[in-house]
């Protein structure tokens, strides 16, 4: 058998590739995280309750409507959205006035509201979504056997990430967006509609947080805690790789999923808590983050 | 003087508990340039960003080309035409030149075209890719001005377009200021720079505690120079 540090091929590799997917999870979700940071300074604490979100709407939608899992890729991240750019133009708007605190305090308090309220009607119990028939079973690979639908994962959240950094970094709305980060009262000055654009930018990381959701149904468990047991773990990533950094969190979401995986190669008993210490260790030595400018 | 294109009356502001400004009353007439002068901290950059409706603690009148624009949203006081370019400039770092150039939607038609403008500023094409606070200080004041002549507002706002430039980057600022003006553009500025105001203005006012304190052309210029001096202190 092959070894690779002492450590047998196939173990090497099935870890990194469950790095991968747990860090392609990380990296949608910092990557929403560090939008809505970056235009509206607010830490978007309902993040995980929006995922959450996301893989239950396609779960129920399948349930009671019979949509299937390629059209709750598209209808769940709308749905989530446009809740999130309800919630903003309703309620998180009248905060920006104030100390960021109230924010942060204000989607703490809605994703506990969430959250508590799908555990009343579901039970902290998860559910199982099915993966998609096409995405089905697995492949040999001839070095490691490779489930379809973790490899599926892979790739789309990677086409994910890269399609929002294009949007942001390339588009007509992506400068305005960047315009706003840096100066919203010029911008608005010159004819731009900022508070249409941070609803937008609200419901578009809500968006991203939901379709990591859908994503995630059929690897974990659908269930009212999926986000709050990962949310953690993806501020982590956002203060790795600096507040506000949209390449950033998403080379950030990465690297600490395969730093993660390879911990339980190495050494297992420390997996959980490996992105903590890197975490202390950046903060120690660069308090702004990998990618961060010094505010 | 030509037909009216703003007429601002007992206009008041605050910042916060302060009140800046004490019942400014002024016109700038379609074509015109006008210049504002007085000592610093007296309310010249207030008058500016209050008729631009960035301060929005406000009372009084700002009429503009007889529209009432005390109730105008910010983000719509472009699109009645008003452009503004800031004192620090706003160049967006994040954004290239040209993308910085593109950024202020266009609000009417009769603005200039993107050639056009690369024409009249040539380092700006060159220099199109490069983040735009990369530029030198003049350049990005050029910049700044450049991105409002795109979007065919009708009023130019700058305040202190000259600040901290080179001698040759200000006469240049005149001669763009000069070409505006043929091509009828109403400019209103706020300028410390004497000299540079005299060659583009037709009329000054001068500013004092928060009010206008008196209203000349170009002409009387001379004859209150010993005046200027007295009050401006310079």
């Amino acid at each position: 058998m092959t070894m690779i540090f002492g450590i047998p091929l196939q173990a090497f590799l099935g870890q990194l590739l469950i790095g991968l997917i747990n860090g392609s999870f990380y990296a949608l979700l910092s990557l929403g995280l560090a939008v809505i940071f970056g235009l509206l300074r607010v830490i978007n604490f309902a993040h995980g309750a929006q995922y959450m979100l996301g893989a239950f709407v396609a779960m129920l939608m399948l349930q009671y409507l019979g949509i299937n899992y390629w059209f709750a890729l598209v209808l769940a991240p709308l749905v989530v959205g446009l809740f999130g750019a309800i919630i903003e133009r309703t309620m998180l708007s009248r905060l920006y006035d104030l100390d960021p605190l109230y924010g942060l305090l204000f989607t703490f308090g809605l994703a506990l509201t969430i959250e508590g309220t799908f555990r009343y009607f579901y039970g902290s119990s998860g559910q199982p979504y099915n993966v998609p028939a096409a995405l089905a079973g697995g492949t040999n690979l001839g070095f490691m056997f490779l489930p379809i639908y973790r490899g599926w994962v892979v790739v789309i959240s990677l086409i994910a990430c890269i399609g929002t950094w294009l949007l942001i970094e390339k588009t007509k709305l992506g400068a305005y967006l960047r315009a706003a980060t840096e100066n919203p009262t010029l911008v608005q000055a010159f004819g731009v509609n900022v508070p249409l654009l941070l609803t937008l930018t609200y419901g578009l990381g809500a968006a991203l947080a939901a379709f990591a959701g859908v994503l995630a149904a059929p690897v974990y468990q659908v269930s009212p805690l999926m986000g709050s047991n990962i949310i953690i773990v993806v501020f982590a990533v956002v203060v790795v790789g600096g507040m506000g950094s949209i390449m950033g969190a998403i080379l950030t979401g990465y690297m600490l999923g395969i730093a993660e995986g390879l911990t339980k190669v190495f050494y297992p008993e420390a997996s959980n808590i490996v992105i903590f210490v890197i975490m202390a260790i950046v903060l120690l030595i660069r308090p702004a983050g990998l990618f961060g400018r010094d505010a | 003087m030509a037909k009216a294109l703003l007429e601002v009356s007992n206009l008041n502001a605050w910042y916060g508990e302060s009140h800046v400004l004490h019942g400014v009353n002024m016109t700038v007439g379609e074509g015109e340039t006008i210049t504002i002068l007085g000592r610093n901290g007296v309310g010249k950059t207030t008058t500016l960003r209050t008729i631009m409706g960035i301060i929005r603690q406000r009372k009084g009148e700002i009429r503009f080309a007889g529209k009432d624009m005390l109730g105008v949203a910010l983000h719509r006081t472009a699109h009645a035409g008003l452009g503004f370019v800031p004192e620090e400039r706003g160049i967006f770092s994040t954004l290239t030149v040209e993308e910085n150039l593109l950024l202020p939607p266009v609000v009417a038609e009769g603005g200039m075209p993107l050639e056009e403008i690369y024409a009249l500023f040539p380092n700006l094409k060159e220099r199109r890719g490069s983040p735009g606070t990369k530029l030198s200080g003049g350049e990005q004041q050029m910049l700044a001005m450049a991105r409002i002549l795109r979007t065919g507002v009708r009023l130019l706002i700058l305040d202190e377009p000259t600040e901290g430039l080179a001698p040759v980057i200000v006469q240049r600022i005149g001669e763009v200021l000069k070409t505006l003006k043929q091509r009828g553009m109403t400019v209103l500025l706020v300028e410390q720079n004497f000299r540079f105001a005299s060659r583009i203005a037709d009329r000054f006012y001068l500013m004092d505690h928060g009010q206008m304190v008196s209203e000349f052309p170009v002409g009387e210029l001379p004859q209150r120079m010993d005046m200027l001096n007295k009050v401006l202190g310079v």
